[in-house]
């Protein structure tokens, strides 16, 4: 339990310092769907069109995203265990 | 190894990761004309079509099939939704996750589980487009699996060593990806001015953001492979990943 605490704890403070350091760097962290496949459509004449189910308003698309993330872990979790039964103690 | 590190990692993984708009390599919606969008559709159907049979036969064969599907189904549809932060180009981009997926199911039902996440994330998340999903099948379905299938069937053949073999297997069929997507943008957009020209425009730019991820992918495909190597080695005979260490199929070992 200690050493699972001790490791959780390191986890969270290496990911808290990289994000840190990552908004610090003078970048926008934009996509490369914007930065070249948008940017190269939109020169030759084919910008992006909105797309036809729009979630990107507001919170929408986070809510979506936090769905996508607990149905995937939730599938990938059920079947990892399916797959990798527990060990057997003793 | 007690398990519940791994599981808290993954899961502060996906906290740092998930909720953030993924805007990365599928093509958006309306870049592709409407011939274009048609073709790479009709090009994709045969190979969806091809992995939903390897679907039916293998999961008639074996029982464990299912899961196993289930399993890289999902990873592929996070993993391929996730942003990374790459600080040599200071741009986002995701890895595939097809590579993978293609060592341990098969090229055929990548393309399934491909074409799975791409529907949802075009119908959900605002990434790709329904206009373009053929052409995002393509590339990361078809081209990202067949590539990591082959290289790895390749190395292996050369004597490779397995996490070798699934370290350039991933590495190679991300960068193999985001060419094809290249070689898609630049059919749709060329116009009238050079094939060559623009297809290396597109690859030069997408080169920083995309080298150092698909190293990443060759890491993240041989620590999966070390993994179920070492846990339960023989899921790797049984999805024909390996050859048999003996003459004759032996019945799949209980799960330890």
């Amino acid at each position: 339990m200690k050493k699972t605490i001790l490791i959780m704890s390191a986890v969270v403070v290496i990911a808290a310092a990289l994000t840190f350091l990552a908004a610090r760097l003078p970048y926008q962290w934009h996509g490369v769907d914007e930065t070249v496949v948008e940017k190269f459509a939109a020169a030759a004449g084919r910008p992006a069109s909105p797309p036809l189910i729009n979630t990107d308003q507001g919170d929408l698309l986070l809510f979506f995203f936090l769905i996508a993330g607990t149905a995937g872990g939730f599938v990938a979790g059920y079947c990892f265990r399916e797959m990798f039964p527990p060990k057997k103690k003793g | 190894m007690s398990r519940k590190p791994i599981l808290a990692a993954a899961c502060l993984l996906a906290v740092f990761g998930l909720p953030s708009t993924a805007r990365a390599m599928h093509i958006s919606e309306g870049i592709l004309p409407t011939q274009w969008a048609a073709l790479w559709y009709a090009l994709a159907i045969p190979f969806v079509a091809w992995g939903l049979r390897d679907l039916r036969v293998k999961s008639a064969r074996e029982p464990f099939f299912k899961p196993m599907v289930g399993l890289i189904g999902a990873a592929v549809f996070v993993i391929s939704c996730m942003p990374f932060p790459v600080p040599l180009a200071g741009t986002c981009s995701h890895p595939c996750g097809t590579g993978m997926a293609a060592i341990f199911i098969g090229p055929a039902l990548t393309v399934v589980v491909s074409s799975i996440a791409l529907l949802l994330q075009a119908l959900f998340l605002s990434h790709g487009g329904l206009t373009s999903l053929g052409a995002n099948i393509v590339s990361m379905g078809v081209v990202g699996a067949l590539a990591g299938w082959s290289v790895f069937r390749l190395a292996r053949r050369f004597g490779m060593p397995a996490w070798g073999a699934a370290f350039l297997a991933g590495m190679l069929s991300d960068w193999a990806t985001y060419a094809a997507t290249s070689f898609e943008l630049t059919l749709a957009l060329h116009g009238s001015g050079s094939l060559l020209k623009l297809f290396s425009a597109i690859g030069v730019s997408l080169l920083p953001t995309q080298l150092p991820l698909g190293i990443l992918e060759g890491f993240v495909t041989a620590g999966v492979y070390s993994f179920i190597a070492s846990r339960r080695p023989s899921l790797l005979y049984c999805l024909g990943v390996e050859p048999m260490p003996c003459a004759h199929k032996k019945p799949m070992e209980p799960a330890r």
